[in-house]
């Protein structure tokens, strides 16, 4: 019976997905200029729905002060309390709001990593590519360098880093960002690698063209199918790490929301059967799941696959 | 440290100053006689203790024990001059007796005889001598080197020890019952501070730091009427959900605490009793009162007034604790200030202090973590949502576990810090408030307290020992650099088949650490 | 195949300079940390007189590039040096910790390797179906979760009270090995759904991105199963990448558990270097740094090495 009624809902929670999914391609198709049109018709279900989430996260971030209920940092009722019409998912450890805190998470939480991952890409892909690319001195120079850096686990050099240079928002981006961007050099030059040897790079290079033309005209579109993949997955990993520094006592300055120490200032409660710190954990999964369903829409359309 | 302190039950300063066995005999009997009184303590089992800190850098040498696994260790193995009994008062261990001079500077200590360590050694005054040196001298590497400096020399006659003492100093045998201090065999006038030996009541099987310990019992223990336990299993989990797991499924029989966020949903679990003790552990929040703006007392009182204690214990003591009124001493303890008024959040007094000071708002920094104690950041987060309502702008700055008491606290004008508080009142007070003490948090400097302080210390009158003591408490409210919000309760929990005496000791967790000599099981 | 040979030995050379440089690093990073060991040591406790008395028997007090200088030379002789806090001798602290972190990392990697690439093959195969969307979304959703709650989760479901698993994977004594394992498989199986979506995904995504190629469609267009396609004839060339991604999340899972070891209470290395990180024990602290940092650069040079055999343009370099 429990297994009956849990399929029931699975299958229920599905197909809402699903449906809002196409009404929301629906809604796009009709709104949209022409040239989009067109992109947003070859969207599959779930590619539909990732954008929609997307878009709503976006629009919660930006406007977190309208519509949540109650101020971020407002103490508002006792702790822990249960789900009512005033406080629609009760309150958190402190008696705060967990509904407004989650609204207020959200444009912290997506600000930071996506300022994370954009840098770390930035960083991470550029110079991979490079050095791919020359090769020789500079491949080796810096490979070496993230060697170094890629040896020691990033839990405890990130822990090493922000108890030394101060834990604000903008040390916890750019040593996030620094760290993560060695395993997207790693594998930006592993894929360029591989292209480099193809002979149409050696016909590019016959043919004069300079070097961050070849890149960016040559290399990079052939290398990025596994480089977005790994953007979505990046993205995610933000929000992880920023919740284990958090474990460490390390996370962002309270009393700012935000999803990854949410989950660990009530995570015990799990131990009783609780949902409440799930909530904050299943927005960050949806936004992750979200944001890879269109990732790999788009990889599709990379791939040049047609069916 | 103790929630009733040394003259608790009737047993008089001078009756301690004597230090006759007869009277910390007599306590030690009746305490014996009220638990066999509630039921019949059985031989047998294994008792599996979970305790919340214990790392991988701990260590074997006594001056370096800190947290809770070293010192249930500690007890677990060995023995003390003297003994915190469960109510508070002190109680003859392996010293059978001793005696005071009239100006308290010399005392004569008699250890007892034929008591055996796990190794077959037997104790001598030697042995007792060399552990206290151990903590003594200018190259002491000891965590208890300032509690021992007093001690200017110690002499052997016998079974006796005599020691000499700067200056004249009631609660001396108080001092000898620090966790700091086990007796350890000795050769050569020198103990091995990694030695595994001990005259306890278990002996270590196997440790492994940061993880766990096994004890098995010490046959040859010379309490008859202790340690019922066959074996003892020390078992580190620092994660608190792993913790209260751990003790729902049975995997353990005792937590050494619980989290307080949820201590409500745990004491639902079938077979398991959630167990608070109230003592004299405090968190406080002390300002430098040598920095500005605290170094203006109005600033301090204003800050003192926009705190809503009961706020704090309802949320982060989850009720498991009562309020504090700025001064380290604790409701149970024996001089404790009844007649001084409780403070309380009143943001139009606030505002009054604040005026007082010539400001109609403050902008202060509060430097915070979880280190300094549980629940700190969030308790900062609380009081800066209060205090704003007085027109105080308190802006909570998280800092890194990792390194916080050699960076933070005493460095920082306004931090967190917590107390496990200290036996006697004297000794609370001049560990931490007298000026120039090295742990004065606050660097607070008082004239007349320090005069109070060392006139108390030698007064044998109990009624103005008592006025002398009130006055401080009220000079330390009202003007000290310490604010103190709450005391916090000891909260473990067990498994149902586990007995404990009438009374839980509470100058530590774990019935004072003695856990695996005091319980046993149904 | 020479080549390989001289890859192999230059890599070596240079893992022990990478080796040389994060002791370097890790040594600088630990001095620049506010406090030292004495004042760590004694905590709340510490008074200025014993943290001195506790440097001059320490040695703390000489300077930085003394202190460094005399660790280098111990370990060139095969001397990790003692425990600042217990004085116990580095490798005896070590070595069980790490049989127990390999233990684990193995178990969870036998796991999640096949695991992930069999995941990633199949969603590959069926790209687009509903297989490959429940399967991407459920790993996604399992590693969007962090660690500690996935155990907790775990812990929740499949131990508690009367649960098929204990929730301490500690193990005292000499265990059998089923008991380990038995043990060990909340551990493991958190590992495992925390590594597996990006292996998955990595295998997937690498395989889809060779199936436009004319070779491709000329293997489909011969009237080749699309199975056979792709383990024959885009796998092996999507293999770099993969191997890439699977030797860093091999890494990880010996360098980076700190957390699932603290959950279940098992006994690894990643628990032992942060609490010599916070209490500025040195030897310690350099001595896993460096297991830490040659597990890295051996994974890496595996992968490398089977990535460049995978491909023989890369093999036969002009």
């Amino acid at each position: 019976m429990g297994f009956l009624t849990g399929l029931f809902w699975f299958v229920a929670v599905i197909a809402a997905c699903m449906a809002a999914g196409w009404l929301f391609r629906t809604i796009a198709i009709a709104v949209t200029p022409k040239g989009v049109k067109k992109e947003l018709r070859t969207a599959p279900l779930t590619a539909s729905f990732g954008m929609m989430v997307i878009i709503i996260y976006i629009i919660v971030a930006v406007f977190a002060p309208l519509i949540a209920p109650f101020p971020e940092r407002m103490v508002v009722g006792p702790e822990y309390m249960p789900w009512d019409e005033t406080h629609l998912l009760g309150t958190d450890n402190l008696g705060r709001d967990m509904l407004s805190r989650l609204i207020f998470g959200a444009r912290n939480t997506v600000g930071i990593a996506f300022a994370t991952t954009a840098l770390a890409f930035l960083i991470g892909s550029i110079l991979g590519l490079l050095a791919a690319t020359v090769g020789g001195w500079l491949d080796q120079a810096l490979s070496r360098m993230v060697d170094v850096l890629m040896a020691i686990p990033a839990l405890i050099f990130s822990l090493l880093l922000l108890t030394i240079f101060g834990t604000s928002v903008i040390t916890l981006i750019i040593v996030i960002a620094v760290i993560d961007s060695t395993r997207v050099f790693r594998l930006a030059r592993s894929v360029a690698l591989n292209i480099v040897v193809m002979d149409y790079i050696e016909a590019a290079k016959l043919r004069g063209e300079g070097l961050w033309r070849l890149i960016t005209r040559e290399i990079l579109p052939n290398a990025m199918a596994p480089l977005v993949a790994e953007f979505g997955l990046r993205f995610c990993f933000v929000f992880l790490a920023i919740s284990a520094l958090s474990f460490l006592g390390l996370g962002l300055q309270p009393p700012m929301a935000d999803w990854g120490s949410m989950v660990k200032e009530n995570a015990t409660l799990i131990a009783f059967g609780d949902i409440t710190p799930l909530l904050p954990a299943v927005a960050i999964a949806l936004l992750t799941v979200s944001v890879n369903f269109v990732v790999d829409w788009q990889l599709h359309r990379a791939s040049g696959l047609k069916e | 440290m103790t929630k009733t302190s040394l003259l608790s039950g009737g047993v008089s300063r001078r009756g301690v100053l004597k230090g006759a066995s007869a009277i910390g005999g007599a306590a030690l009997i009746s305490s014996m006689g009220a638990r066999k009184a509630q039921a019949q303590p059985t031989r047998g089992g294994t008792l599996r203790v979970a305790q919340a800190h214990g790392s991988t850098t701990d260590s074997m040498d006594p001056g370096s024990w800190e947290n809770d696994f070293t010192i249930l260790q500690a007890h677990t193995r060995n023995n003390y001059l003297t003994e915190i009994a469960p109510d508070g008062s002190l109680v003859p261990e392996l010293a059978e007796s001793w005696e005071a001079s009239a100006d308290a500077a010399t005392w004569t200590f008699t250890i007892r005889s034929g008591v055996q360590f796990h190794s077959g050694h037997i104790l001598t005054a030697e042995d007792v001598v060399a552990s206290l040196r151990h903590h003594m001298g200018e190259d002491s590497t000891s965590a208890a080197a300032p509690i021992v400096a007093p001690i200017t020399d110690m002499a052997v006659d016998g079974m006796n020890v005599i020691f000499t003492l700067a200056s004249g100093n009631a609660d001396f045998p108080f001092v000898l019952a620090d966790y700091h201090l086990p007796m350890l065999p000795s050769r050569d006038g020198e103990i091995d501070p990694m030695t595994m030996d001990g005259c306890g009541p278990y002996k270590i099987e196997e440790l492994e730091f940061g993880v766990g310990a096994t004890y098995s019992r010490h046959e040859g223990y010379w309490k008859s009427d202790a340690a019922y336990f066959d074996a003892v299993e020390q078992i580190v989990i620092h994660d608190a959900a792993a913790r209260q797991n751990a003790l729902i499924s049975g995997e353990v029989d005792y937590i050494d605490s619980a989290d307080l966020n949820t201590v409500h949903l745990l004491q639902r679990a079938p077979g398991v009793v959630v167990l608070s003790v109230t003592g004299n552990q405090h968190y406080g929040l002390p300002m430098d009162t040598r920095a500005a703006p605290f170094s203006d007392n109005n600033i301090r009182m204003a800050l003192k007034y926009a705190i809503d204690r009961q706020q704090l214990v309802d949320t982060i003591l989850n009720g498991y604790g009562a309020v504090g009124n700025d001064h380290p001493i604790g409701s149970g303890q024996l001089y404790y200030n009844t007649e001084l008024e409780q403070k309380a959040y009143d943001p139009d007094r606030a505002r009054y202090y604040l005026a007082q000071a010539g400001v109609d708002s403050l902008d202060v920094d509060i430097h915070l973590a979880d280190a300094a104690f549980a629940g700190a950041v969030d308790a900062g987060v609380l009081y800066s949502e209060t205090a704003a309502a007085a027109g105080i702008n308190i802006n909570v700055v998280r800092e890194p576990n990792d390194g916080y008491w050699s960076n933070v606290w005493m460095q920082l004008p306004w931090c967190g810090t917590y107390w496990g508080g200290r036996p006697t009142q004297d000794l609370m007070f001049s560990t931490a408030y007298e000026t120039g003490a090295p742990w004065n948090e606050t660097y607070w400097s008082h004239e007349r307290f320090n005069e109070l302080l060392l006139a108390a210390r030698a007064e044998l009158n109990e009624d103005l020992r008592r006025e002398m003591y009130f006055e401080m408490q009220q000079i330390c409210s009202d003007e000290g650099g310490a604010l103190i919000p709450m005391f916090a309760a000891y909260v473990g929990a067990h498994s149902d088949a586990l007995m404990h005496g009438e009374q839980v000791a509470s100058n530590w967790r774990n019935d004072g650490h003695r856990i695996a000599e005091r319980w046993w099981f149904a | 195949m020479s080549h390989i040979w001289s890859m192999i030995a230059k890599r070596l050379a240079l893992g022990l300079l990478t080796l040389f440089i994060v002791s370097l690093l890790i040594f600088g990073a630990t001095e620049l940390l506010p406090g030292d060991f004495a004042e760590e040591f004694l905590g709340q406790a510490a008074t200025p007189e014993t943290v001195a008395a506790i440097r001059r028997e320490l040695g703390l007090d000489l300077p930085m590039h003394t202190r460094y200088i005399e660790w280098l030379t111990g370990v060139l002789q095969g001397d990790f040096g003692n425990s600042l806090s217990n004085r116990r001798p580095v490798i005896e602290l070590i070595s069980t910790r790490l049989g127990n972190t390999l233990f684990l990392a193995l178990y969870a990697a036998a796991i999640a390797v096949p695991l992930s690439l069999m995941l990633g093959i199949l969603a590959a195969l069926f790209r687009n179906s509903f297989f490959d969307r429940f399967s991407n979304a459920s790993a996604l959703t399992s590693i969007s979760f962090p660690e500690f709650f996935v155990a907790y989760i775990l812990i929740f479901w499949l131990a508690g009270r009367g649960g098929m698993f204990p929730s301490m994977a500690s193990f005292r004594g000499d265990p059998s090995m089923a008991e380990m394992l038995y043990r060990t498989f909340l551990p493991a199986l958190t590992l495992t759904l925390v590594v597996t979506a990006h292996m998955m995904r990595m295998t997937r995504a690498a395989i889809i991105n060779l199936l436009a190629s004319p070779y491709i469609e000329m293997a489909r267009l011969k009237g080749m199963k699309p199975m056979r396609v792709i383990v024959k004839h885009a796998l092996p060339n999507a293999l770099a990448p993969i191997i890439n991604v699977i030797a860093l999340n091999l890494a990880y899972l010996i360098t980076g558990v700190v957390v699932v070891e603290v959950v279940f209470v098992f006994p690894g290395l990643g628990q032992l270097m942060v609490d010599s990180v916070a209490a500025r024990d040195m030897p310690v602290v350099q001595a896993v740094a460096l297991i830490f940092a040659a597990a890295y650069v051996l994974l890496n040079l595996t992968a490398d090495v089977l990535a460049t055999l995978s491909n023989p343009r890369l093999v036969h370099r002009r």
